[in-house]
């Protein structure tokens, strides 16, 4: 067999790989490294509605740029609508409208912005005027009551916040804090009802709405806190204790007492946030180069799909290095796995799970699931049925973990949901043949085999590197491809076929 | 480590990744697999060539048919089940009839007549073929091994296996079940392997575990100097394999019956590599000796004489 035509494939292949990394890093200037990844973030929100057949007219609340707090690469993507932005009091507003509009909407929108530093000091901004909001005459008792009560123990107005917000926190059913707060006990309450009594005072406040800069979230929900009017500076306050200062990591989005998005002519708006760490951020400038002279490449890459997809690539980027981790295992190694894949599936799910528990809650399945597999024997199913009964059984034995894990409060045991529940049906249908087969010993060793490739395949696609460069430079996929069609003609020995037929060798020479 | 893999290529050890490579990928085409992988169209190949196979007792195809079983073992004392796709010797049974409708099993405990229609369905269902796919089960004669075989091996059915390299025979080995191999011949599973003399058709050294013994360790009787009778046929046999299959490098497991002589078991597309153990040495040379003649070795008769020639280990 002739392999000039494979190893001139796989040279081309590796290649114009190398030529347009080449270009990205040197030209273009694109990190290798995934550093300063945290200063940055891309925040898109969905705004999804029910149109009722006629105009539809709406308006959502978006971040102000500040020099501190910049807000760029600003996009909308709504379709047939009319967008235009405008100030709105303490925000900016986006007006989204239509002529005419029927059934299910969604409009997006998305932004990339950067955290402010920790000990910033807001700018100067004009008296607001204070609107008390309207209370019950019980209500407006308890908010004096309480005023009375912490106004002489506090300093100014930081240590009243404290104050304030503690008391709230430890509302007791019949103080006055208890009847302010109603029912609810939520942050969202909390800052409304310490707004109102504050206002009740004399001191403007009002509400922040925005969010944790923490981690890649897909859908990601709006925390609070709380702004006051003191001297000339809407000062922020935290929601959880009163203390000053923004929350650690969160960013700002809107300002009020009221929803994000407001619409007539549509039913059920609905938003959600996601939110990604922006690689971008020290890509930005590599971008906007590419963009200045006239290199559409930046706009064919990853980074022009929305966010959610985005955020799918970079999972799925990361599969193709440990596929081929996997062939250097089964093929150069020579390990043995249950299922070709299967190692590789179980690493993706490892993602989430985090190694340890990953490790505990496969084996635990794995274990259930055979000892069931094992009982079935003696009822003799036909296969297909009884497949379909592991499969029943493993779903039950993953809801049972996580049910059993929330209670104890192990919230590693809540991500059983992410294996692969076909494949681990597979692995147990096949550990069990193994088992009657070859014995107990042999479907343990390879068990175990394969969740040691699975860990190791884990650690490679969990590595920031590893993800940072197939998702900024994809173009490598076609290096480890190259590399899978070599290791395709690689007719060495396996490593553990040395040990196997070591007695052939003959003698050492030396 | 290196200079261990450098030795076993020059001492020409085949490989997994070697064997797939540079053989089966290039000598086997894949359209042919189906008449190995399938040994009931194995059976019918080698009928027509006029090869002796096991009789074929009967074939079920679907679950429905489960229930022909007792009409398809009647007027027969013993017999095998095997799916028809099945790798390594996986899902063979070899029964006897027993008391009380019972049979017996080559370790002397009893499956009953449910336990056999549900190994049965077993086999239909795929769980012992190649790829899952659903399967057949072959229904057919149990043989009664060669009485030189009963003193060197234990329960089970010994077999002998010889690699055929575009029609010459390049390797043998005759795979002797154990006690601890639970009566299967399988290398893996505590099963003897001995090398065979190509020449002379006798035993060469005997590998067990991974040590080399000379008596059978249940037996106590020699296992090295057996002479294998019916040699000729069995190399005959395996040269026309090529011609029967049109695969270049294949297997051949062959077992000797009392009153049959040598009968075809199975083919196999990618036999596997521990008879390099048996045999302690290595295929890659006389695989590369074939590949240099093979323009002068047109007829059996030509490519019988060139590994007896050839590969005589004496």
């Amino acid at each position: 067999m002739n392999n000039r035509h494979l190893y001139w494939l796989a040279g081309v292949l590796a290649a114009i790989a190398f030529a347009i990394f080449g270009y990205k890093v040197l030209i273009l200037k694109f990190p290798v490294t995934p550093d300063r990844l945290e200063t940055a973030w891309r925040i898109e929100a969905r705004i999804d509605f029910n149109a009722r057949g006629g105009p539809v007219l709406g308006e959502f609340l978006l971040p102000r740029s500040t020099t501190t707090r910049p807000v760029f690469n600003e996009a909308f993507v709504a379709g047939p609508y009319g967008i235009a932005t405008r100030d709105a009091g303490d925000n900016r507003a986006a007006v989204f409208s239509v002529a005419e509009a029927d059934g299910p909407q969604t409009i997006f929108y998305r932004a990339t912005v950067e955290l402010a530093p920790a000990n910033e000091t807001p700018p100067p901004s004009p008296t607001p005027s204070l609107n008390r909001i309207p209370m019950n005459e019980a209500e407006l008792a308890a908010a004096r009551a309480l005023l009375a009560k912490l106004r002489p123990r506090a300093a100014g107005v930081p240590t009243l916040m404290g104050l304030l917000i503690t008391n709230l926190r430890n509302a007791r059913a019949g103080d006055e804090a208890s009847l302010l707060l109603g029912n609810s006990r939520s942050t969202r309450r909390i800052v409304d009802t310490a707004i109102k009594v504050l206002r009740q005072g004399g001191i403007p406040a009002r509400r922040v709405n925005g969010f944790a800069l923490a981690e890649d979230r897909r859908q990601i929900g709006v925390a609070h806190w709380i702004e006051v009017y003191v001297e000339d500076r809407w000062l922020p306050f935290q929601a959880t204790d009163g203390a000053a200062g923004v929350p650690p990591r969160h960013f700002p989005w809107w300002r009020g007492e009221h929803n994000a998005v407001t619409i007539t002519g549509a039913d059920r708006p609905h938003i959600t946030y996601s939110v990604a760490m922006a690689h971008q951020f020290a890509l930005r400038a590599a971008l906007e180069r590419g963009r200045s002279i006239g290199v559409s490449l930046t706009d064919f890459s990853l980074f022009g799909l929305p966010f959610q997809t985005q955020q799918v690539y970079r999972i799925l980027l990361v599969v193709p290095v440990g596929i081929f981790l996997l062939v250097l295992l089964r093929n150069v190694i020579g390990l043995r796995t249950f299922g070709t894949f299967m190692p590789v599936l179980i690493a993706m799910a490892f993602r989430e799970t985090r190694l340890v528990w990953g490790i505990v809650l496969f084996s635990i399945v794995v274990f259930l699931g055979i000892s069931v597999r094992f009982y079935l024997e003696h009822l003799k199913l036909l296969l297909v049925p009884r497949l379909a009964a592991i499969v029943i059984v493993v779903i039950g034995v993953m809801a049972l973990l996580s049910v059993v894990s929330f209670k104890l409060g192990f919230m590693g045991g809540l991500s059983v949901a992410l294996f692969p529940i076909v494949i681990l049906t597979m692995t147990i249908e096949r550990m069990t043949v193994v088992w009657d087969e070859r014995g107990a010993m042999e479907a343990i060793i390879q068990a175990a085999g394969s969740l040691v490739v699975a860990i190791f395949c884990y650690l490679l696609m969990n590595a920031r590197i590893v993800e940072h460069l197939t998702f900024v430079f994809p173009e490598l996929l076609l290096v480890l491809l190259a590399g899978i069609l070599l290791l395709g003609r690689y007719s060495g020995y396996r490593l553990t076929e040395l040990g196997r037929f070591r007695v052939l060798a003959g003698k050492d020479p030396r | 480590m290196i200079g261990l893999a450098r030795r076993l290529r020059e001492a020409g050890v085949l490989g997994l990744n070697w064997r797939n490579a540079e053989y089966t990928l290039l000598y086997n085409q894949r359209r042919l697999y189906p008449l190995v992988d399938d040994k009931l169209q194995t059976k019918e190949l080698a009928l027509k060539a006029g090869i002796a196979v096991p009789d074929l007792y009967g074939v079920i195809e679907v679950q429905r048919e489960v229930r022909n079983l007792p009409q398809i073992i009647a007027g027969h004392d013993a017999f095998v089940v095997k799916p028809a796709q099945g790798s390594g010797g996986k899902g063979i049974l070899v029964l006897e009839k027993g008391p009380r409708g019972l049979y017996r099993k080559p370790n002397g405990s009893f499956m009953s007549e449910a336990e056999l229609a549900y190994h049965t369905g077993n086999i239909l269902s795929g769980i012992y073929s190649l790829g899952g796919q659903p399967d057949k089960v072959l229904i057919e004669y149990r043989v009664n091994f060669d009485p030189i075989f009963a003193r060197i091996a234990y329960q089970g059915v010994p077999d002998i296996r010889i690699i055929s390299f575009l029609g010459v025979p390049v390797m043998a080995m005759v795979r002797l079940p154990t006690r601890q191999s639970g009566g299967k011949a399988n290398l893996h599973q505590g099963a003897i392997g001995a090398g065979i003399d190509l020449s002379t058709g006798r035993t060469l050294t005997a590998v067990w575990g991974n040590g080399v013994v000379d008596t059978h360790p249940d037996t106590l009787n020699p296992v090295t100097g057996v002479e294998i009778p019916h040699w000729p046929a069995l190399l005959d046999h395996a040269a026309r394999s090529w011609e029967l299959t049109g695969l270049g490098y294949q297997g051949i497991d062959i077992v000797l019956d009392r009153d049959l002589g040598p009968l075809i078991l199975e083919l196999n597309a990618r036999p596997g590599l521990n008879i390099q153990i048996a045999n302690r040495a290595g295929l890659g040379h006389r695989l590369e000796r074939v590949k240099a003649a093979r323009d002068g070795l047109k007829t059996v008769e030509e490519r019988i004489a060139f590994a007896r020639e050839n590969f005589a280990t004496a």
